[in-house]
């Protein structure tokens, strides 16, 4: 159960990540176009903020990790998306207005919108890696099992979102369904009973 | 993979793609850049923009090389049409720049007009000026912009415009974000009673009952010219009736011919008819799926 549960907060952050970064594309659009540089402006925003995660994620799984932080970190990654669903349009709009050259513009508003949300979300990487960890024979493993697992979520929200998601549901209700799965699923990993071996 | 073994799939993907394009087509012209390949093609007669190689997936303009004002492509009159609606404009928007047939053929036309176009790649700009004629000039002027936040910034500085013409295509369809209802009350929100709106897009894609559905939602009734193109004609304010539009053509009659156009060519077009599905989804911001929805 301990561990089923760490695989699914690994893979579902992977697919909340690249479902955030693909509905962001289509939020900047009506305010910066949907050209190359502003697809890449977000994706150096969400690379910026994963790679800062992985830092702060790996500093925190130092003293006294648990599945239970670890459900609290997928948690606060859903909460710091959903002021999107509030204040997205007003804001873009105002870094539309202030910013004229649609490839800053849309670097400043994939961050104000992206930046917090992915570093959260990329702490959950690492921080899982030591909550798998027993030994360092076994450490290669286990990073690659969980890498696997992270990274095919990442693939899976990428194509559900692009090929089917955006066709069935709007913008907002694809964005409230997948921090509703979070909420759920972080809820989960903090009432999972502790592992022996962390005890 | 050997070389012979390379070749022979090179024919075969030649031979594959030329149902699609035109026959016989020479290479005159290509341009990388910042979005696409921007290639120019001549067949003899006459000479194509387009963004795929062969004009697999259709033609951003043409023009003929011996008769350059002569109007190519059938929906650059249905495009023009929109001058019986309102034939005195004194500016116009055009959103899509392309090899800039319908702006040239407009200040001819109506001179005293201001022309903004706004074109996202300059590399279209810079072979339409090259290629087809085109020339900007202090009553015509290209913005390099996306089309989207060029109407933002319009609205901002409180502009209007008599005349508004969408025909922004990339190489497959119109850009998602200049396809809902968001993007189509900001363009109306450009317009004054009065003005009207010319959109091109296509009768047979998979969008047809979506787009029109959003444009009716936002325009109210419209007139719907299809060929293998549609164009939408709206006015704000209520559709002119079709004896004032047959009374406004003789107003261009002579100064059409130059371009071979003829209102006979196009009145017979103009139908109000509802032939779509009035159930259909309007596209909105939060639901445009249109790439996909046009590929079904």
């Amino acid at each position: 159960m301990y561990s089923i549960v760490l695989y699914l907060v690994a893979g579902w952050s992977g697919f909340f990540v690249m479902g955030v970064e693909l509905l962001g594309g289509r939020l900047l659009a009506p305010y910066f176009g949907s050209s190359i540089y502003v697809w890449g402006a977000l994706i150096t925003i969400f690379m910026l903020a994963l790679s800062i995660g992985y830092l702060v994620g790996g500093r925190l799984s130092i003293h006294s990790p648990s599945l239970k932080k670890l459900g609290i970190i997928l948690i606060l990654a859903a909460l710091t998306v959903s002021p999107m669903l509030l204040f997205g349009t007003s804001m873009l709009d105002a870094v539309s207005t202030a910013i004229l050259d649609p490839r800053f513009g849309s670097l400043i508003g994939s961050a104000v919108l992206f930046f917090i949300p992915t570093i959260i979300s990329g702490m959950v990487s690492p921080y899982a890696i030591r909550l798998l960890v027993d030994d360092r024979a076994t450490s290669g493993r286990n990073a690659g099992h969980l890498f696997f697992v992270s990274t095919f979520g990442s693939a899976a929200g990428t194509i559900m979102t692009s090929f089917y998601l955006v066709l069935w549901l709007e913008v907002n209700q694809i964005l409230i369904t997948m921090i509703a799965i979070s909420l759920v699923l972080g809820l989960v990993a903090c009432l999972v009973p502790k592992n022996r071996r962390d005890e | 993979m050997n070389a012979a073994r390379l070749m022979r799939l090179l024919l075969l993907a030649l031979v594959a793609g030329m149902p699609f394009g035109l026959q016989a087509q020479d290479l005159i012209h290509s341009e990388k850049s910042l979005y696409r390949q921007v290639l120019v093609y001549e067949d003899g007669e006459t000479r194509c923009m387009c963004f795929t190689v062969r004009c697999s997936t259709g033609r951003q303009t043409c023009l003929y090389i011996k008769n350059p004002d002569q109007l190519a492509l059938g929906y650059s009159t249905m495009m023009l049409s929109s001058l019986y609606l309102e034939p005195n404009p004194k500016s116009i928007l055009i959103v899509g720049l392309g090899g800039g047939v319908l702006p040239r053929t407009l200040s001819q036309l109506v001179p005293d007009a201001q022309i903004d176009v706004v074109e996202i790649d300059p590399a279209v700009t810079r072979v339409a000026e090259k290629y087809f004629l085109f020339k900007q000039g202090p009553k015509l002027k290209v913005s390099e912009m996306d089309g989207r936040v060029f109407v933002k910034r319009a609205i901002r500085d409180k502009k209007t415009y008599d005349i508004i013409m969408l025909d922004a295509f990339d190489h497959e369809y119109i850009p998602e974000h200049l396809l809902t209802q968001e993007f189509l009350e900001e363009v109306k929100a450009l317009m004054h009673p009065g003005s009207v709106l010319a959109a091109n897009t296509f009768s047979g894609s998979g969008l047809y009952n979506f787009e029109s559905v959003t444009y009716q939602k936002v325009f109210g009734e419209f007139y719907n010219l299809k060929t293998q193109n549609r164009v939408i004609l709206a006015r704000i304010g209520g559709l002119p009736t079709m004896a004032q539009i047959t009374e406004n053509t003789s107003l261009f009659e002579s100064a059409l011919a130059k371009f071979r156009m003829s209102a006979d060519d196009v009145l017979p077009l103009f139908n109000k008819r509802v032939d779509w599905d009035p159930k259909a989804r309007v596209l909105t911001d939060q639901y445009s799926p249109a790439n996909l929805l046009n590929s079904r």
